[in-house]
């Protein structure tokens, strides 16, 4: 089987300013959606407690509603998780209750309202540890930017290491520009999937780094985007492969994993999707429009100094 | 060219004997089991314990498949839920006969099912998180602020009486803050007041201003002082929350400190949160009484009427001791408690460390009471014990009290424990709590091992379909560093959560990659005209370059979790990281093997299996 027979390369930067643009639109739609509507954080980030009930028959929202609203909490969400007869209940963060008893009052008035209802699942967060998840969070977050823009310019060049980069946070930023959007709630595991994408999505750009650099070598009488583009055009396969196969494993999270994987499958999807696009189209376009040539990745000193033999050392 | 030497396949056959012993264990399944840990710090579970529990089975005639004693505690495993429970119940009623006073934990658990040679081996089961178990998670907050505060309160006390003692004359001590401010008329009288204080308190520091004609002297902790102050405050609490825990009968409580000032409890199983709260949060009181030696009061000891204005108390060992009821002093003005060794007589000594009130009414007591003795109790839940009960010698000044006499080295440290355990060093609050219901648990293993499953065998099938001979070697290559993957997480008994389950469904997702990478390397060099031999051997040369560098950034990505992620994201950054070496491994090293092992050997290799090798020409040659 072969999905790719491609006779001549594509002339993928051809069409570069086009392609930029598309990317700069949506990610000024994303940026607009975050500001606008903002993400919808969960109880871990927010503090608050986190209640899921269920019952034996569907439940009745409303009347669920109008008990926890006799308690006395302000802004109480309810809604259905996952199926009918399961029931999810968000109450805020309440300063100088400690909240902790606040799961327990709930339950009482439920139970009292209906025998049959099992608690199944409560979180409470306090508003400081939401905070510093917060923190911890973008921490990270520059950790990971910094980290591979490091490594990526050790590896190749200062200019790969930018191009990748803003390649890929531009699907950071598309995500959650989707999450807010929707939104959908954006918890610590979205983040996690958010910053795996990170890490993931690189890897789409040092593939084709790594082509190109193969091909500054290989054909010395190619101009800079004839080597792009016979870099992006021979590793289309493989990337489209790889995607295709990482996303039946999200696919699979996303039908079998249940409502507590269901938007970590999300994140990862849009991550995947908008991975591809942007480090073939956006990544090698900035890479071009920063002027990469043969001189930055092929040092006159070290002429036999191919990437491929200094690791090929543990392959025989 | 494509030869492995014998040693790279050596390394390959017992990395696979490694990972297939250390995965085994996942497969028994989990027992029913009971097991019987100590209730209290000076009771120890030991061979005579494990000899009660096999009588209290057999006399209950309950057949369990193994009792053992190990790391402390004893676990007896039965064939099903009914023998578990009714085994509960006989060692319970064998070991506890006061279930006021429980000196044992019996808690129903589960144990793997695994062989005992397994268990040899230390391979045991992955350890699963809460989300999969089901039980109770709380993060405690300890408030330093409070500790330390009640530390310079205590020490304002104390300065007040060391500068009566030695007679200088101050213009008044103030607690500001976390620092005392001592008032003096003049210059010589806060010369004395300093040289007082480094003799007797290395701990402090001063700092002196003129205010006026008069001085101001600052005192304050040292900053290590703070800091032993505070990190002494988390572990008594961490101390007094396992002897509490231990009241729940909980099979394996997990209560780590986390940061500088937060306890992490985690109660599995326990679905009581009420319950467990509860204990979490009551304080114990410790209180000095004299002991009632009055005839009446010693015939009461015997079982006699207690004589009014007094009441009988347990000691440790079960006597009883009629102590009065007025009360001397309570775990207020007690400050510290350690073991240590007596200057002369070198025995093992309990020394106490009374503030400044504290210290003055016991200088009082004493001084009326020698060759009494008097009873430290503790009380909790509404119950009182007496800890020990000594014999005064002589007035005690000062507030520096030594407990001796007949005493071991452990009991020392036992009764130092149970003394500061009297009351939590700084009050706690619960900032984060998760409680998850043994359905759900039950419900997400499943949902995670789902997602596993079909995305592996869907991922495998393609392969297998689009790449032929290569594609099966990639799923062999996936299914192998799924067993590692496996097999490392039950090594490190790291804890497996439901974003950790995630995380291996995205690891084998991402694992496949290296192979993709492999095979279009290898096509290609076909395509471009290279010798079967030839094409595998560059196909794997090239790709490795590429894999390594991809394989770093996401890297990057999974330790940055693991550094700043808390809590799920750990879980998921945790296998994440182990999921990226293992397909290095597996997916370059071993699947090099396999084809190596398949084609190294075919000296004139006409062609190779990886599906069709499509030419631009428009010759498409299957190269089956």
């Amino acid at each position: 089987m072969e999905f790719f027979k491609i006779k001549k390369d594509i002339p993928f930067m051809k069409n570069a300013l086009v392609f930029n643009a598309i990317s700069f639109v949506t990610f000024a739609l994303a940026v607009f959606f975050l500001f606008s509507k903002g993400l919808h954080l969960s109880v871990e980030f927010t503090g608050g407690t986190l209640m899921e009930v269920s019952y034996s028959q569907p439940a009745d929202l409303n009347k669920v509603r109008a008990t926890v609203g006799t308690l006395g909490f302000s802004e109480v969400q309810v809604q259905n998780f996952g199926t009918a007869r399961d029931v999810m209940i968000r109450l805020p963060a309440q300063k100088g209750v400690s909240s902790a008893q606040q799961s327990e009052k709930v339950l009482t008035a439920l139970k009292a309202d209906n025998a049959d209802v099992t608690l199944r699942r409560t979180e409470f967060v306090g508003p400081q540890v939401g905070d510093e998840l917060a923190h911890d969070g973008l921490k990270a977050l520059a950790f990971v930017v910094v980290g591979i823009v490091l490594y990526l310019a050790i590896r190749f060049e200062w200019k790969f290491a930018v191009s990748a980069i803003i390649a890929n946070l531009h699907d950071v930023v598309i995500i959650l520009g989707f999450f807010a959007f929707f939104q959908w709630e954006f918890s610590l595991a979205v983040l996690a999937a958010v910053l795996a994408v990170l890490g993931y999505s690189v890897n789409e750009s040092v593939v084709i780094f790594d082509r190109i650099r193969e091909n500054f070598r290989r054909f010395r009488k190619m101009s800079t985007v004839e080597v792009i583009d016979n870099a992006i055009t021979s590793t289309i396969s493989r990337t489209i492969i790889t995607h295709g196969c990482t996303q039946i494993m999200v696919l699979s999270m996303l039908l079998f994993g249940g409502e507590t994987l269901h938007y970590f499958a999300m994140a990862l999807t849009i991550g995947i999707c908008f991975g591809i696009y942007s480090s073939v189209f956006v990544a090698a376009a900035i890479a071009m429009w920063l002027g990469i040539q043969r001189e930055d990745l092929i040092k006159p000193l070290k002429k036999d100094n191919d990437p491929s033999d200094e690791n090929a050392g543990a392959v025989v | 060219m494509n030869r492995y030497p014998v040693w790279k396949y050596a390394i390959i056959v017992i990395a696979l004997l490694l990972g297939v012993v250390y995965t085994l264990p996942n497969f028994f399944g989990e027992a029913p089991a009971v097991q019987v840990s100590s209730g209290k710090a000076t009771i120890k579970v030991d061979t005579g314990t494990l000899q009660k529990v096999e009588d209290a089975l057999k006399a209950a005639s309950v057949v369990p498949q193994s009792v053992a004693l190990e790391n402390g505690s004893i676990r007896a495993r039965f064939g099903s839920t009914d023998e578990q429970l009714k085994a509960k119940d006989a060692v319970q009623k064998a070991l506890i006969p006061d279930a006021a006073d429980p000196q044992f934990v019996v808690a129903l658990n589960l144990v793997s099912r695994s062989p005992e040679w397994l268990g040899a081996l230390h391979a045991a089961p992955m350890y699963l998180g809460l989300d999969l178990r089901g039980g109770v998670h709380f993060m405690l907050q300890v408030d330093m602020q409070a500790a330390l505060t009640q530390r310079v309160e205590s020490l304002t006390g104390d300065l007040r009486s060391l500068l009566r003692e030695k007679d200088i004359r101050h213009g008044g001590i103030s607690r500001n803050g976390q620092t005392v401010e001592i008032r003096l008329r003049d210059a010589q009288q806060l010369e004395a007041t300093k040289r007082v204080l480094s003799a007797q308190f290395p701990d402090l520091q001063t700092q002196d201003a003129a205010d006026g004609a008069e001085f101001r002297l600052t005192v304050s902790n040292k900053p290590e002082a703070a800091r032993k102050v505070q990190e002494q405050a988390l572990k008594q609490n961490i101390t007094t929350l396992h002897n509490r825990i231990n009241e729940l009968g909980v099979a394996e409580p997990v209560i780590q400190q986390q940061g500088l000032d937060r306890i992490v409890v985690q109660l599995p199983g326990v679905q009581d949160t009420a319950k467990a709260k509860d204990i979490l949060g009551r304080t114990a009181t410790l209180e000095v009484r004299m002991v009632d030696e009055s005839t009446e009061a010693r015939a009461a000891e015997q079982g006699g009427i207690v004589p009014f204005g007094a009441e009988r108390y347990l000691e440790r060992e079960g006597r009883p001791l009629i102590v009065k009821k007025q009360v001397v002093l309570t775990g207020d003005n007690l400050t510290d408690a350690q073991p240590g060794f007596d200057n002369q007589t070198q025995e093992p000594v309990v020394n106490l460390t009374l503030d400044a009130k504290g210290a003055r009414i016991f200088k009082d007591v004493t001084r009326e009471n020698v060759g009494k003795r008097m009873a430290i109790l503790l009380f909790e839940k509404g119950k009182g014990e007496v800890v020990t009960a000594p014999v005064i010698r002589s007035e005690i000044g000062g507030g520096r009290v030594q407990i001796s006499g007949r005493m071991t080295t452990a009991e020392a440290n036992d009764t130092a424990l149970l003394l500061r355990a009297g009351s939590l060093a700084a009050p706690m609050e619960i900032i984060e709590e998760r409680t998850i219901g043994p359905s759900l648990g039950a419900e997400n293993i499943a949902k995670g091992f789902n997602s596993v499953t079909w995305g592996f065998l869907v991922i495998v099938a393609f392969m297998c379909l689009y790449y032929a001979m290569f594609g099966l070697v990639s799923g062999i290559a996936l299914a192998v560093n799924l067993l590692f993957l496996v097999a490392i997480l039950s090594m490190l008994q790291a804890t497996l959560t439901l974003p950790g389950m995630a995380a291996m469904a995205l690891a084998l997702g991402m694992a496949i990659d290296s192979n993709v990478l492999i095979n279009e390397r290898v096509r290609e060099e076909l395509r471009n005209g290279a010798s079967p031999q030839a094409a595998i051997h560059a196909g794997y040369d090239r790709a490795w370059a590429t894999i390594f560098d991809s394989n770093i950034t996401t890297l990057i990505a999974g330790v940055a979790l693991l550094a700043f992620g808390s809590g799920p994201v750990r879980g998921f950054a945790v296998v994440h990281c182990i999921g990226i070496l293992t397909s290095m491994f597996s997916a370059v090293f071993f699947s090099r093997g396999l084809v190596n092992l398949w084609y190294g050997s075919k000296k004139k290799l006409k062609s190779v299996s990886i599906g069709t090798v499509w030419r631009p020409e428009g010759s498409s040659v299957k190269a089956d």
